[in-house]
């Protein structure tokens, strides 16, 4: 029987993975690619929780509302790195220190 | 009271019309003085008249006092006073003035500053009139400096020139010296007795506020000014280098007026004078008459020849008044203002003539005796005059100066060789210089009018204009003995108007000579004097011997000089070489070289050490002590940098060390704060667990 | 008015200077009027003071007296009487002169004028003062605006002057706060029974503490060291020898009307501070100290003259006959009869009005050479010029200036018939009969003097004319206008002192009297 347990087990690999890519990945998409991989860690809990629990249908919500403000950060996120590209010619994150004290 | 006040005052008027507006009048606005001295004259004359209509030694009149000087709980009054020896003086003055104010419209001729001349010689006429008619010692000396004043601006008229302007310089500061005395005498005056005024002091004298020593110092200290203006030795310095002025500047200033007023001083004090300070000035006066004379042998400018001549005179007059021969003295002021204008007008005429002779050729000295000769032939006018001066000037019988001289030389005789055996120089001396002064004077005739001239040029030499001619003819004929008295030998008006003073000094321990001394000439005076009087005794004796000296002078001028003037010339220059005694009295015995190698260098030295000393020593002091605290300053200045500074700046600087450390941490990449996020997490989290 | 009059003549200045301010600084001939207006106005009131000043009352005049900081009982007090009214008029008339004389200044305009008249309230603030507190107040006052006006329109070592001058009257002023302190704290007004800084009350002796008539300090008698540290304050301020050497330095960077006012009114109030300090509130130490004061002005008499012998420099050389001449003024006082008071006063006046003459003169020759060497030092920075005459012959090139320097330095040497002499032989003749051989050295003075000032005319004007100099231009009417007043003054009075003597002859004799009263106690008091 697949129990909460489960889900969240999943969602804890997804989410050390997802951490795990941000903070070791030099290539700035693919640290994009690791905050994607944290916000679905955070939807699987939401939709576990929401169906093993009494709380109705909100946990859905949620997730649908992390789905829709991960493409939107997505779409910024992008446009950022695309200018930093054009700005310093490079998307490796080694590199952008500019805000070193 | 106006009429008096008028005569000083109108030629101050000339003076002022001259400085505004003289130029742009026609003929330099030259009748504007010529006519207020004019006046001044028919004034004086009324107040001359009065006096003859008077004929009483005691007539006078006094304006005033005036309070010049209100210090509410003082006063300071100033007045006037006119008495006989007023009235004479204004006529010398006013006379004199007139005559050569119309003589240089003639000499000043053409000179760009033609009537600035006539307006500095309205600050003389002033000046001199005011000196003679006030009545106190304050006014006195204040006049006495303003024709010191004027006569600075008037030897230094040609003042382009530096030996003008040095003479000018020498005689202002020289008179000062004399001047410096005279305030003393003034303070010691005003200290004891309280009153500046000739009657308060004689008054106060003679109720013994002042007396003794005091009032010998008092006495002499008064001299000093007369030392300095009469040109006395030691102070007679001055007077030959005043020949730098104009000619009518000599005559009027440095001959008949102004060194006149030392004489005319000393007649004012001479009841002041106790028996000591009498025997000093006397001396005084005997040697400056021997001095005079005996440089004026071995001169060549005309001009100094007659200024040394006048020094002598000079000597003469105060002699004759330190001797006690106080009319005797005051005359031969009056006759010998007439025959020494003269003479200097004569000299003036001679040297107009020289340099219209030679056309201003500046190689040739035109006041130098041996660049004339053979002038009687040209100049007859002036020749006559001068001659009939210079006979006066010598003592010859006839004439004024027979009367007044013989009469000093009586008075000198009477007391240096009869009463007091132990002033004999006194006498000798007069006698000495007498014989001298016919000599030099004769010497200077033959050589300017006599022989042959010395030049080709100067047989060209023609005679001055009318207004220079008749000022000498009405001065020669003064020279006269008709118009002083009509016995020739004997004592005319002048000895009944003026009358020896009273002497108010009171004899007592100190003084050395006898009490009836000073009184020889009234004695004198009296017709029934007794003839055992020294001065009365001493009359006739004197009067041979001058005529007897006069005529030996003459004598022996006319034997050297009369027929070979060239050859003595050329003998006298070989004599500058060969004689010790001859340089010597041409160098007028060295005195200026004295003076300057002494006074002059000494003040000089004086004025360089004092200044060095202010600069370095004082100045020195006070920048050492500024050094000081600047040094002082930077010492404290470093302390506090480094000690008080270092506290605060060592707070700041751990604090920026702190943060250089702490910045490490902050690397801009954002993969270090997230691993660091998760390591504090972990951190919190075990922390969590234990706790 | 007479409630008015000296507040007005004190405060119409600043007023002025405040006006000034608000026009635009480039206006400069309307600062320039606005100046003249000032004075102008301070003239008249002087004149009206002249007039309505009672010459026959010897105590204060036109006194006003209201609290000013009543917890140290320091008030607002003012009058006058023979001694200052001279002294104010002269202010008035020296500043009136001067701003003609400064027309030609470019320099920062507006501040010369605003400081030159806040100047003027200092000096008439300083002469009016009855409070010893409000007189310190105006005598500092008078120091700021001087430090500038040196400092900044000077000459080539201007700082150095400026400082110089700042530093040494401010060591003066030290030692006058002292005083001042001892006064206040030794002084009871019998009013009151509290301590006061009424100078009026500080003259009368019965309102001294024992302490100040018979304590000591330092092992010394207390009135005698106070006497002295006052003494020494005003000193610097005449300047007295030793510490004249401000003087010179001052003279020769300030600029001209700079100069007339320093020489004309501010030496003024070292004498006037010790004929009203020294004098009136300590008469037993005066009467104590009264032959060091003859030494001490005989020596400025003496050392100046031989040091203006010395001089170069024409402004130097005239800033050495002014030290001088105030010694004179000290000779004078120092005998404490009524002649040499009334002398000694009489000379301060005239001493303004003669060296305000011949600075006016020394500016007009440097505006136009832009040197004013009588001969050229060895140091010059022209090597052929050096040791040759500066000028020379110039008084037939420029006869007007020539003949009015004339006046001037006569005037400056005593000639009768001008101001100088009349103040300078009562000097002597008050002096003589208490220092006796002192003064007779004092009278090498007047000959010295006519040395100096014949030389320097000698080698200016006379002689052969100096061709470097036919460029010159005659002096200008503006000029003459500064110049011709003070001459007339200086004539007039020679010749009728009367306007001057009278106004300051009653308050001075009985100085004169006062302090002869003490004269029996002041050898038995130390």
């Amino acid at each position: 029987m697949i129990g909460l347990t489960h889900y969240l087990v999943v969602a804890a690999i997804l989410f050390s993975l997802g951490v795990l890519a941000v903070s070791t990945r030099r290539n700035a998409i693919s640290v994009l690619m690791g905050v994607e991989l944290i916000l679905n860690a955070g939807n699987i809990n939401l939709v576990a929780f929401s169906k093993f629990s009494d709380v109705g249908i909100s946990g859905q919500l949620f997730a649908l509302f992390v789905i829709i403000l991960a493409a939107a950060e997505a779409a910024v996120a992008l446009a950022i790195v695309l200018n930093i590209y054009r700005n310093h010619h490079t998307v490796t994150v080694d590199r952008l220190h500019s805000l070193s004290g | 009271m106006l009429s008096v006040i008028l005569i000083p005052v109108l030629p101050l008027l000339g003076f002022a019309v001259q400085a505004f507006f003289g130029r742009r009048l026609p003929r330099g606005g030259d009748f504007v003085p010529l006519g207020c001295i004019g006046i001044a004259f028919l004034l004086s004359l009324r107040i001359f008249i009065e006096a003859l209509t008077a004929y009483s030694a005691d007539w006078k009149m006094l304006f005033g006092p005036f309070v010049w000087l209100d210090l509410e709980s003082h006063q300071i009054s100033v007045g006037l006073l006119v008495d006989n020896i007023t009235a004479v003086m204004l006529m010398v003055v006013t006379v004199v003035s007139f005559l050569v104010h119309l003589y240089s419209t003639s000499y000043m001729h053409g000179d760009e500053k033609y009537s600035r001349f006539f307006g500095f010689l309205g600050i003389f006429s002033f000046s001199m009139l005011g000196l003679v008619i006030v009545d106190n010692f304050l006014l006195l000396y204040v006049f006495w400096e303003l024709v010191g004043l004027s006569s600075y601006l008037l030897i230094g008229f040609w003042f382009e020139r530096d030996a003008p302007a040095n003479a000018s310089k020498k005689a202002f500061l020289t008179n000062r010296v004399g001047d410096l005395g005279f305030f003393v005498g003034i303070m010691i005056l005003f200290w004891k007795v309280g009153a500046f005024d000739f009657q308060s002091v004689y008054d106060g004298i003679a109720a013994g506020k002042v007396s003794g020593w005091l009032l010998t110092a008092a006495g002499l200290c008064l001299f000093c000014g007369a030392i300095g203006k009469s040109a006395q030795f030691p102070l007679h310095v001055w007077l030959p280098d005043a020949m730098e002025g104009p000619t009518p500047v000599s005559a009027l200033i440095h001959a008949a007026t102004m060194v006149a007023a030392g004489v005319y001083m000393v007649t004012r004090m001479f009841p002041i004078l106790t028996p000591d300070a009498m025997v000093v000035i006397a001396y005084i006066g005997a040697i400056t008459a021997l001095l005079g004379s005996t440089i004026a042998v071995a001169q060549y400018d005309i001009k100094r020849v007659l200024a040394y001549s006048t020094i002598s005179q000079l000597g003469y007059m105060i002699m004759g008044l330190g001797v006690g021969a106080y009319v005797a003295g005051f005359f031969h002021l009056v006759t010998h203002a007439a025959f020494k204008a003269c003479l200097f007008l004569g000299s003036g005429s001679v040297i107009h003539a020289m340099h219209d002779a030679y056309h201003g050729d500046h190689d040739v000295d035109e006041q130098d005796m041996r660049n004339m000769g053979g002038l009687r032939k040209q100049m007859p006018v002036t020749f006559a005059t001068f001659l009939l001066a210079t006979v006066a000037l010598a003592g010859v019988p006839l004439t004024s100066g027979f009367l007044s001289k013989d009469a000093i030389l009586a008075g000198a005789l009477g007391f240096g060789g009869f009463a007091h055996p132990q002033h004999f120089l006194i006498p000798l001396f007069g006698f000495a210089a007498a014989f001298l002064t016919a000599y030099y004077m004769f010497r200077l005739v033959f050589v300017t009018f006599y022989g042959e001239p010395a030049d080709e040029r100067v047989s060209h030499a023609h005679e001055s204009p009318r207004a220079m001619t008749i000022p000498l003819v009405v001065l020669a004929s003064l020279s006269l003995w008709f118009f002083y008295s009509l016995n020739p030998v004997g004592q005319g008006w002048f000895y009944d108007l003026v009358k020896e003073p009273p002497q108010v000094a009171l004899m007592d321990a100190q003084v050395s000579l006898p009490a009836t001394t000073p009184n020889t000439e009234a004695a004198m005076m009296t017709a029934g004097g007794s003839h055992d009087d020294p001065a009365h005794r001493a009359h006739y004796p004197a009067m041979a011997l001058s005529i007897l000296l006069a005529a030996g002078g003459i004598f022996l001028a006319y034997k050297r000089y009369y027929n070979n003037q060239k050859a003595m010339m050329a003998h006298e220059a070989k004599l500058l070489e060969t004689s010790w005694l001859f340089r010597a009295l041409h160098n007028k015995w060295y005195f200026d070289e004295m003076y300057s190698a002494s006074f002059i260098r000494g003040t000089m030295a004086l004025r360089s050490a004092l200044s060095w000393f202010d600069t370095w020593i004082i100045d020195g002091i006070v920048n050492l002590s500024a050094y000081f605290a600047r040094a002082l300053a930077w010492i404290q200045g470093l302390a506090d940098r480094k000690i008080v500074d270092g506290l605060v700046n060592l707070v700041a600087d751990s604090i920026i060390e702190a943060g250089g450390q702490l910045r490490r941490v902050q690397t801009g990449r954002i993969q270090t704060y997230v691993i660091l996020l998760l390591a504090g997490m972990i951190v919190l989290m075990i922390a969590r667990m234990v706790v | 008015m007479d409630q008015w009059i000296l507040t007005l003549l004190t405060f119409v200045p600043v007023i002025g200077a405040a006006v000034i301010l608000c026009v635009p600084g480039e206006q400069k001939n309307t600062i320039r009027w606005l100046a003249l207006l000032t004075t102008g106005i301070c003239m008249v009131l002087a004149v009206w003071l002249f007039n309505a000043y009672d010459r026959a009352n010897p105590a204060m005049q036109f006194v006003v007296q209201v609290p000013w900081i009543p917890s140290f009982n320091i008030e607002y007090h003012i009058g006058l009487d023979g001694l200052s009214v001279s002294m104010v008029l002269l202010t008035a008339l020296i500043t009136l002169l001067c701003i003609p004389a400064s027309w030609s200044i470019e320099k920062g305009v507006k501040g010369y004028f605003a400081l030159l008249l806040l100047l003027q309230t200092g000096m008439q603030g300083v002469f009016v003062s009855l409070d010893f507190f409000l007189f310190y107040v105006f005598w500092e006052i008078m120091l700021l605006p001087m430090y500038f006006l040196i400092g900044i329109w000077g000459g080539p070592r201007k700082e150095y002057a400026a400082i110089k001058f700042f530093l040494y009257t401010l060591a003066g002023s030290v030692l006058l706060l002292l005083a001042m302190l001892a006064m206040y704290f030794n002084t009871t007004d019998p009013a009151t029974g509290e301590n006061t800084f009424n100078m009026l009350v500080m003259m009368d002796q019965a309102n001294h503490s024992e302490w100040l008539r018979a304590g000591t300090i330092f092992g010394r008698s207390a009135p005698l060291m106070l006497w002295m540290a006052m003494f020494i304050g005003f000193a610097i301020k005449v300047p007295l020898f030793p510490f004249h050497t401000w003087l010179p330095d001052a003279h020769v960077e300030a600029p001209t009307a700079i100069s007339v006012i320093l020489a004309g009114v501010l030496l003024k109030m070292g004498t006037y501070g010790i004929l009203r300090f020294n004098y009136q509130m300590l008469p037993d130490a005066s009467q104590y100290f009264s032959t060091l004061l003859a030494v001490i002005g005989v020596v400025n008499i003496v050392y100046g003259a031989f040091c203006a012998l010395a001089q170069t420099d024409l402004k130097r050389l005239v800033a050495y006959s002014s030290i001088s001449h105030m010694g004179y003024v000290i000779l004078g006082m120092s005998a404490f009869t009524v002649h040499g008071i009334n002398g000694a006063v009489f000379q301060m006046f005239n001493h303004g009005t003669i060296t305000a003459m011949l600075f006016l003169l020394v500016g007009v020759i440097y505006d136009r050479a832009h040197h004013r060497y009588i001969v050229f030092p060895n140091d010059y920075h022209e090597p052929e010029l050096r040791g040759q005459l500066g000028f020379g012959g110039l008084w037939t090139h420029m006869p007007i200036y020539g003949s009015l320097t004339m006046i001037a330095y006569f005037a400056a040497l005593g000639l009768p018939g001008l101001s100088g002499f009349i103040s300078e032989a009562l000097c002597f003749l008050g002096a003589f009969p208490v220092h006796r051989t002192l003064t007779i050295i004092g009278t090498l003075g007047v000959l010295l003097g006519a040395g100096y000032m014949l030389w320097a005319f000698q080698r200016l004007f006379m002689g052969s004319f100096n061709e470097r100099n036919k460029d010159l231009p005659e002096i200008n009417s503006r000029e003459i206008a500064t110049i011709v007043p003070l001459a007339v003054v200086v004539i007039v009075l020679g010749i009728y002192p009367a306007p001057v003597l009278d106004l300051i002859a009653a308050s001075l004799s009985d100085l004169s009297h006062t302090l002869s009263a003490h004269s029996g106690m002041a050898a038995n008091a130390f």
